[in-house]
């Protein structure tokens, strides 16, 4: 197998409808970014859904560090007053 | 807002947010509901339709040989869609043509002779290489999309419902080909020498597809007369070539007379075929 | 890369202080019932358990295309043509899904096709029996996809999430593909002397190869117990069978057609419905390359890849192309 015929991976992201986030879908291969975009189209929207889509190439994604997840994810945690549940004292008023 | 409506809100908003592959079938002319309620056509738009039937039937029997053969599996799932797309015009057609003789598209399709036909010679040539299938879907696909574009305006209401849904998917097979045509052209020496292979070979068949007949004057209003098509067509055509590398070649013009049921060689094969089954079984349901 | 902390642990005898946390931690996702995502560690035997099992799933459904994509030309009314064109779609669309879920494990698309063609990679053995009537769209839609989906469904929770989420979106998808086999039965059934006995001809050769298609009995499986350790796999290969064939033996009475398995019965003394003995060595004989179209599909699917190479080499030198003139 010649390395020179392989088309790089891309993810896809669909929005579903308008007013939603773009979600990530799956992925598929293509030789570039136009041929991505379509095959996306007709590979994760058969069937109505979409009404928009991106790609882009896997290996242009930066993740966070699953191994570093601890000093990552641990500071939200605790911090309850930044949700409204907290807040008890001024439950039962209204508009609030 | 009050909250069990705000919950109410949120709660779809939750449903449609979880889900990344919502699915609708969307609305959209179906030839089930030409068959329903469909106005019985004349004679003549009657034969009209069948030539634009018969085209999209020939061709997306064609197409419908390389699913599971494509040179990738994404482009299995494309050439997938135009070949349904294509189907769906076919039944569409043939089922509005149907309701002037009392007959289904199952019927027109699958019970009429070979010379019975109308299909053009180019939806009938081989698939040949992938080169040669890009090639058949840039010159068909520009056609057509130029066809049907004017066809919208007809007196016909339901050709022009027809034409509105289907102008919408040919331009998607134009792009299709136009990106292969470009990528194939330009790849490398192999791929372009295959495509001006490809070119060559289907170039005989494009005067047939913009030669007016007397239906086309029979029909003023309401068909669309093929050679007004064909300056338009030229120049995509010639647009697409050059940005590809290609050239239009410098062959002859088949005297081709499928409108007439005359056909070529490949026809008996492609209805030998398709038909098969379906005759060996008269008047079954499926 | 997960693979290199296995790589360089499997050197020492004794496993490192990172490796037991990271191995803990892996125990711990799958013990709470969550999911494993591509970048967390796992054990390397996990990753080679799963990837076999994607990648074959995805093999299966790219030359499950091939029964019935043979009856497409041929298919009896427009309608018809048009559904087994979306289903033999969609199963291409399915075997993406599981090749994209099986890269995130770390073995390229590209990897995974040559194992498939050179023979290494295995794929359901169902797809090597032969298509030869119309009424085996009908078979095949109502008992292989049944049995797909029935062993399909419980994986929508398995622990790996890429795969799972494949599962959901094909399992959803696939909804459409068992009823429209079904209902071609159901057609061929109420129709002519004709039809109806080709209806249950495709049962008859149908019946038993998808049956099989759960997998060896429980007590010659020896993979499955880790399976479902690891939650990948939810319930024993008996046990989907037995459900599955319970499902069918009540369906089959809607069509007015029989299964060919004259021991068929539910058992009230155990609560499970017990089938005839299946032929498992013509089961294995069909695995090692013996059944009738073992042959044909292979090279079909090397045909395909052959015809198209000068394509994708080609889209693969315009994108180089392109990109040398961007940057220029």
């Amino acid at each position: 197998m010649s390395e020179k015929n392989i088309w790089p991976l891309w993810e896809v992201f669909v929005r579903s409808s308008r007013g939603l986030s773009h979600v990530h879908a799956g992925s598929l291969h293509a030789p570039d970014a136009e041929m991505a975009v379509r095959n996306a189209r007709d590979l994760y929207t058969r069937r109505n859904e979409g009404v928009s889509l991106w790609v882009v190439k896997s290996e242009d994604i930066i993740s966070s560090d699953p191994d570093s997840k601890d000093q990552f994810f641990e500071s939200p945690k605790g911090k309850d007053y930044r949700h409204a549940t907290y807040y008890k004292a001024s439950e039962g008023v209204k508009h609030l | 807002m009050k909250s069990d409506e705000l919950d109410a809100t949120l709660d779809s908003f939750g449903d449609a947010l979880a889900s990344a592959t919502r699915v609708t079938p969307g609305n959209a002319l179906r030839p089930e509901d030409i068959a329903k309620d469909g106005v019985k056509p004349s004679e003549q738009i009657a034969q009209y339709a069948l030539r634009l039937g018969d085209d999209s039937l020939i061709l997306s029997q064609r197409m419908s040989h390389w699913v599971s053969r494509a040179p990738e599996l994404e482009e299995d799932v494309a050439l997938g869609n135009i070949t349904l797309d294509l189907l769906g015009h076919a039944r569409s057609f043939l089922t509005y043509a149907g309701l002037a003789w009392d007959k289904t598209e199952d019927d027109l399709a699958y019970f009429r002779e070979e010379e019975e036909f109308t299909s053009l010679h180019i939806v009938e040539q081989d698939n040949g290489h992938f080169g040669v299938t890009i090639i058949r879907m840039l010159l068909v696909a520009t056609y057509q999309h130029l066809l049907y574009t004017a066809l919208m305006e007809s007196a016909d209401e339901t050709l022009s419902a027809i034409a509105a849904k289907s102008v919408k998917e040919v331009d998607y097979h134009r792009d299709h080909a136009i990106q292969w045509t470009i990528r194939l052209g330009l790849g490398t020496e192999e791929s372009a020498e295959k495509m001006r292979h490809a070119l060559e070979i289907l170039w005989p068949y494009i005067d047939e597809m913009f030669t007016d007949e007397p239906l086309h004057d029979q029909l003023e209003g309401v068909a669309v007369r093929p050679s007004t098509l064909r300056a338009a067509w030229d120049q995509e055509i010639a647009g697409v070539l050059d940005e590809a590398g290609l050239e239009v070649p410098n062959v002859p013009q088949a005297m081709c007379k499928g409108r007439q049921g005359e056909h070529s060689e490949y026809m008996g094969y492609i209805l030998a075929e398709m038909q098969v089954l379906a005759r060996k079984h008269p008047g079954a349901t499926w | 890369m997960a693979a290199t902390t296995q790589n360089d642990s499997q050197l020492s005898a004794v496993p490192s202080y990172e490796q037991e946390q990271a191995q803990a931690r892996f125990d711990a996702i799958i013990g709470d019932d969550s999911r494993i995502e591509p970048r967390d560690w796992m054990p390397e035997p996990y990753r080679k358990t799963l990837t076999r099992q994607v990648s074959q799933h995805a093999h299966s459904e790219i030359i499950g295309m091939q029964p019935e994509a043979n009856w497409i030309t041929r298919a009896p009314s427009l309608k018809r043509k048009a559904i087994l064109i979306a289903k033999v779609q969609d199963e291409a669309g399915h075997g993406l899904y599981l090749y994209s879920a099986a890269e995130t494990l770390g073995t390229s698309r590209d990897e995974l096709n040559d194992q498939l063609l050179t023979g290494r990679a295995k794929y359901s053995s169902i797809f090597n029996y032969p298509a030869r009537t119309w009424a085996d769209m009908g078979a095949i839609g109502w008992l292989v996809d049944g049995a797909a989906i029935a062993n399909q469904v419980p994986l929508c929770r398995a622990s790996y999430g890429p795969y799972g989420r494949a599962m959901v979106r094909i399992c959803k998808e696939e909804s459409f593909h068992q009823r429209q086999g079904f209902e071609i039965l159901l057609s061929l059934s109420r129709g002519t002397e004709a039809q109806k006995k080709m209806a249950q001809d495709a049962i008859n050769r149908f019946y038993e190869p998808s049956l099989m298609m759960f997998g060896p009995p429980d007590d010659q499986s020896p993979n499955s117990k880790q399976s479902m350790a690891w939650k990948i796999k939810r319930f024993s290969n008996d046990d989907l069978r037995q459900r599955f064939v319970g499902m069918i033996a009540e369906q089959v009475k809607v069509l007015g057609l029989t299964l060919p398995d004259p021991e068929l019965r539910f058992d009230e003394e155990t609560g499970k419905w017990l089938h005839k003995d299946l032929n498992w060595d013509e089961f294995m004989a069909v695995i090692k390359g013996g059944g009738p179209m073992n042959s044909q599909r292979m090279e079909r699917r090397r045909a395909a890849h052959r015809e198209g190479a000068w394509v994708r080499e080609a889209a693969a030198a315009y994108a180089n192309k392109q990109a040398q003139s961007e940057v220029a």
